[in-house]
């Protein structure tokens, strides 16, 4: 097969659009866990993650979180609006660091939940939660 | 939004101490997440309860920081570790200002 010049061109471009759409969506990922980590690397460890796989609405998509020991418990849903899901502070009388709620997401993306342990280190998990239905509205 | 607002808690009424119980709670919030449009384009401002907190005996258990990511009538599942009965008290922070309470006690013997 001859290439012309239009088909160069038309094939860099499909390959640039291609490698620009995931590195756009784990940038503002990255930026997310960053925000709430302050740039510390999320290691893998005691952490779990509850969360459907298919979720047929995405306005309450029940998750639950758990990570023995920790001081916090961030979860966000990286391609929502905003990805910030919530917060779990767990005081000196909590039983046990997990905790379960209702969220809502936008369209199949990555949950992904990070704690912050008492000696100021994070670990991560993440689980992929098909959505039929989107739950942010607009 | 202060109307039709009514939280519900479930915790066990007895407990053995040291014990870890589990507590459930429900708070009826529309939780306007400020992404959605009304019929006519405009954005519907938003109106979410931004904060959850649990107490024991004034010993903080969760203190949670919700996003407009929470589901309407906003559900929270949690554990609490009982050592002397008492009292859970249960807080909510609306975005307008409004604070919602509950109080359950449990006597642990």
């Amino acid at each position: 097969m001859k290439l012309t010049r239009r088909d160069a061109l038309a094939m860099g471009l499909g390959a640039t659009v291609v490698a620009m759409l995931p590195m756009r969506l784990s940038a503002a990922a990255d930026d997310a866990i960053m925000a709430y980590t302050g740039g510390a690397e999320a290691g893998e460890g005691d952490i779990t993650l509850t969360a459907p796989e298919i979720a047929e609405n995405g306005n309450t998509v029940p998750i639950g979180v758990a990570a023995p020991g920790a001081v916090e418990i961030m979860v966000l849903a990286l391609a929502n609006p905003s990805p910030d899901v919530a917060l779990f502070k767990f005081g000196p009388a909590a039983g046990a660091q997990a905790a379960k709620t209702r969220i809502r997401l936008a369209g199949t993306q990555d949950v992904v939940a990070i704690a912050k342990m008492p000696d100021g280190s994070f670990i991560k998990t993440s689980q992929s939660v098909k959505v039929t239905i989107g739950g942010c509205g607009g | 939004m202060a109307s039709g607002v009514k939280p519900r808690v479930k915790v066990p009424k007895t407990a053995a101490a040291g014990d870890v119980i589990t507590i459930k709670t429900l708070i009826s919030h529309k939780m306007e997440s400020g992404n959605r449009k009304d019929k006519d384009g405009n954005k519907i401002p938003r109106s979410i309860i931004n904060r959850f907190t649990c107490d024991f005996n004034g010993t903080n258990v969760i203190d949670m920081t919700m996003y407009p990511a929470i589901s309407t009538n906003p559900y929270v599942e949690f554990q609490a570790k009982v050592d002397a009965s008492g009292e859970f008290k249960f807080t909510w922070y609306d975005d307008d200002g409004d604070i919602y309470e509950a109080a359950k006690s449990i006597s642990v013997s």
